[in-house]
C-alpha cells in the first residue's frame, strides 16, 4: 500500500495545478487518471482548440496549456498512475484507502477529486444486444489485431480511429466501413487512402448507414444497417468495431457517499471539502453557489483545497502562508536560487 | 423570449419560456428537464446535448457551424434532424420551437 499526503483523481488542468500547490506547501501527492495521457478534457476533447480566458495567457490550445502545466510541475517528483480508474474509496481510521482498477492501493488522509465530469469511457453502440458480445465480437478498442486475420470486420465511425483501423485491417481481413454520412472527419490523407482502397475493392464502404440490429446466438452472425430512408442491408460479419469517441461517465464516484447533484459534487467554498472529511472536489466536478466551470476557477479551488490538506497531512504542524517571490523554503522546493 | 417545447423520451411535454440569448441546451438544464447532459458545458466538444428538431422547424433555425456535424457523429442515434442544443441560440423567431430528447446521450 502506497502512502501519500494527498491523492488527486484526475490529471486535467485543475488536478495538475492542485499538485503544484500541494508540492509548494511541502506535501506529497500522486495522481490517478483513467486516460492514457495527462491533460484531461483539454487533451482529449480540444487539444487544438484555442482557449482565451486563462489569466495572463492571451491564447493557448488545450495541448499547450497541458504542456505548460506539466512544465510547471518539473521541479517536483510526482507519480502519475495513468490508465487507472479509481474504483473504491473506503474510510480507515483517520485515512482513506483508495483502490484503483489495476489493484493499486493508496493510504492517504486527503483525496482530491479533480475529475471533470467523470472518467472517459468509449461510446457504445445504441443496441442493447451488443452488450452480450462485448469484448468477444463487439469491440471499442483493439488490443490484438491478429485475431481479425482472415475474418470479416465491420467498422463504424468517421474519425481517425475508424479510418486508421479500416486501412490497417484491410491488409489481412475483409473490411466493411459504415458511417452515418458521406463526409469523414479524419485526416484528409487517411480519407484519401480509404477511398482508394474502396475503389480497389479492399474496403466495402456504406455511408449514410447506421446499425439497426444484430443477429447471433453464441456467436455474432450478421448485422443489419439502415439508412435515413429506412433501406436495410444485412452484412455477414465476425466482428464489429465501434469508434464513436469517448464520453464522460461519473462511474464509481457515485458510490462514495458524497452529496451528488446533476453529476457534480457539493463542496464548501473554504476548503472545497465534500460532506466527507478529507475528500475534496475541485474543478468542473464540484458545485457550490456561483460555481463557474472555468479552468481559472479550478486553479483557485485547487489552491484552497491544497491548504486544507495540510491540516490532515501534518496535524502537528501549523501551515504558514508564504509567497513564491520571497519564501526561501518554497524556492528550495522549486530548486531555484534565493536572492 | 421564446416558448420552447422539449419532448422527453417518455413523451412528456415540457414547454418553457426561454430568454433570448440562452441556448436551447441552457433552457433545458436551468429548468431541470431531464435527458440533456451537456457534459462540456456548451463547448461543442461532447455531443451530450443532442436533440431531434421537429421537422417543421429544422430548416427555420440557423444552420450548423463547422464542427457540429463532426460531433454529431458521436451522438447517440443521430438522425437527419439531429442538432446539438448548445448550438441553437434562442431568439424571438424561435417561439414555438419543438425539440425531442433522445433516450440517452451516450
Amino acid at each position: 500500500m502506497k502512502k501519500t499526503d494527498a491523492l488527486i483523481i484526475g490529471a486535467g488542468p485543475t488536478g495538475l495545478f492542485t499538485a503544484h500547490q500541494l508540492k509548494l506547501i511541502g506535501l506529497d501527492c500522486e495522481i490517478v487518471d483513467n486516460l492514457d495521457k495527462i491533460g484531461g478534457q483539454c487533451i482529449e476533447l480540444y487539444p487544438d482548440k484555442p482557449i482565451y480566458d486563462i489569466p495572463a495567457v492571451p491564447e493557448c490550445t488545450g495541448e499547450e496549456l497541458t504542456n505548460n502545466l506539466i512544465n510547471q510541475l518539473k521541479p517536483f517528483d510526482i507519480k502519475f498512475h495513468l490508465n487507472e480508474r479509481v474504483e473504491e474509496v473506503n474510510k480507515d481510521g483517520d485515512n482513506w484507502v483508495v483502490k484503483t482498477s489495476s489493484g493499486a492501493k493508496f493510504q492517504t488522509p486527503n483525496v482530491i477529486i479533480a475529475g471533470g465530469v467523470g472518467s472517459f469511457e468509449p461510446r457504445k453502440f445504441p443496441l442493447k444486444e451488443c452488450e452480450k458480445f462485448e469484448n468477444t465480437s463487439v469491440m471499442y478498442s483493439i488490443r490484438d489485431k491478429s485475431i481479425f486475420e482472415g475474418k470479416i470486420v465491420t467498422i463504424f465511425g468517421g474519425g481517425d480511429s475508424a479510418l486508421d483501423w479500416a486501412v490497417e485491417l484491410s491488409k489481412n481481413s475483409i473490411v466493411n466501413l459504415v458511417h452515418r454520412r458521406e463526409e469523414f472527419r479524419g485526416a484528409q490523407a487517411t480519407v484519401d487512402t480509404v477511398h482508394k482502397l474502396v475503389n480497389d475493392g479492399k474496403i466495402s464502404l456504406f455511408t449514410k448507414y447506421q446499425i439497426s440490429s444484430i443477429t447471433g446466438e453464441k456467436q455474432l452472425q450478421s448485422i443489419d444497417i439502415k439508412n435515413d430512408n429506412n433501406e436495410t442491408k444485412t452484412l455477414k460479419t465476425d466482428y464489429i468495431l465501434g469508434f464513436f469517441g469517448l464520453i464522460m461517465q461519473l462511474g464509481p464516484i457515485a458510490n462514495w457517499g458524497l452529496n451528488i447533484n446533476k453529476k457534480t459534487i457539493e463542496v464548501d467554498t473554504e476548503k472545497f471539502e465534500t460532506n466527507q472529511k478529507g475528500i475534496y472536489a475541485v474543478g468542473d466536478i464540484c458545485n457550490y453557489p456561483g460555481k463557474l466551470k472555468l479552468i481559472l476557477s479550478g486553479f483557485h479551488e485547487g489552491a484552497l483545497a491544497a491548504r486544507a490538506c495540510f491540516r490532515l497531512a501534518k496535524p502537528n504542524e501549523k501551515y504558514r502562508f508564504e509567497f513564491t517571490t520571497s519564501s526561501k523554503t518554497i524556492k528550495d522546493r522549486l530548486g531555484v536560487k534565493g536572492d | 423570449m421564446a416558448k420552447i417545447t422539449y419532448i422527453t423520451h417518455d413523451n412528456k411535454i415540457h414547454t418553457i419560456d426561454v430568454q433570448n440569448g440562452l441556448t436551447v441546451m441552457e433552457g433545458a438544464v436551468q429548468n431541470d428537464i431531464p435527458g440533456i447532459d451537456a457534459d462540456c458545458g456548451g463547448g461543442m466538444a461532447c455531443a451530450t446535448c443532442h436533440v431531434y428538431v421537429n421537422d417543421e422547424w429544422f430548416d427555420r433555425i440557423p444552420t450548423k457551424e463547422d464542427g457540429e456535424e463532426d460531433m454529431l457523429d458521436m451522438a447517440f442515434e443521430p438522425k437527419k434532424n439531429s442538432r446539438l442544443s448548445c448550438q441553437i441560440i434562442v431568439t424571438d423567431e424561435l417561439d414555438g420551437l419543438t425539440v425531442s430528447i433522445p433516450t440517452k446521450q451516450g
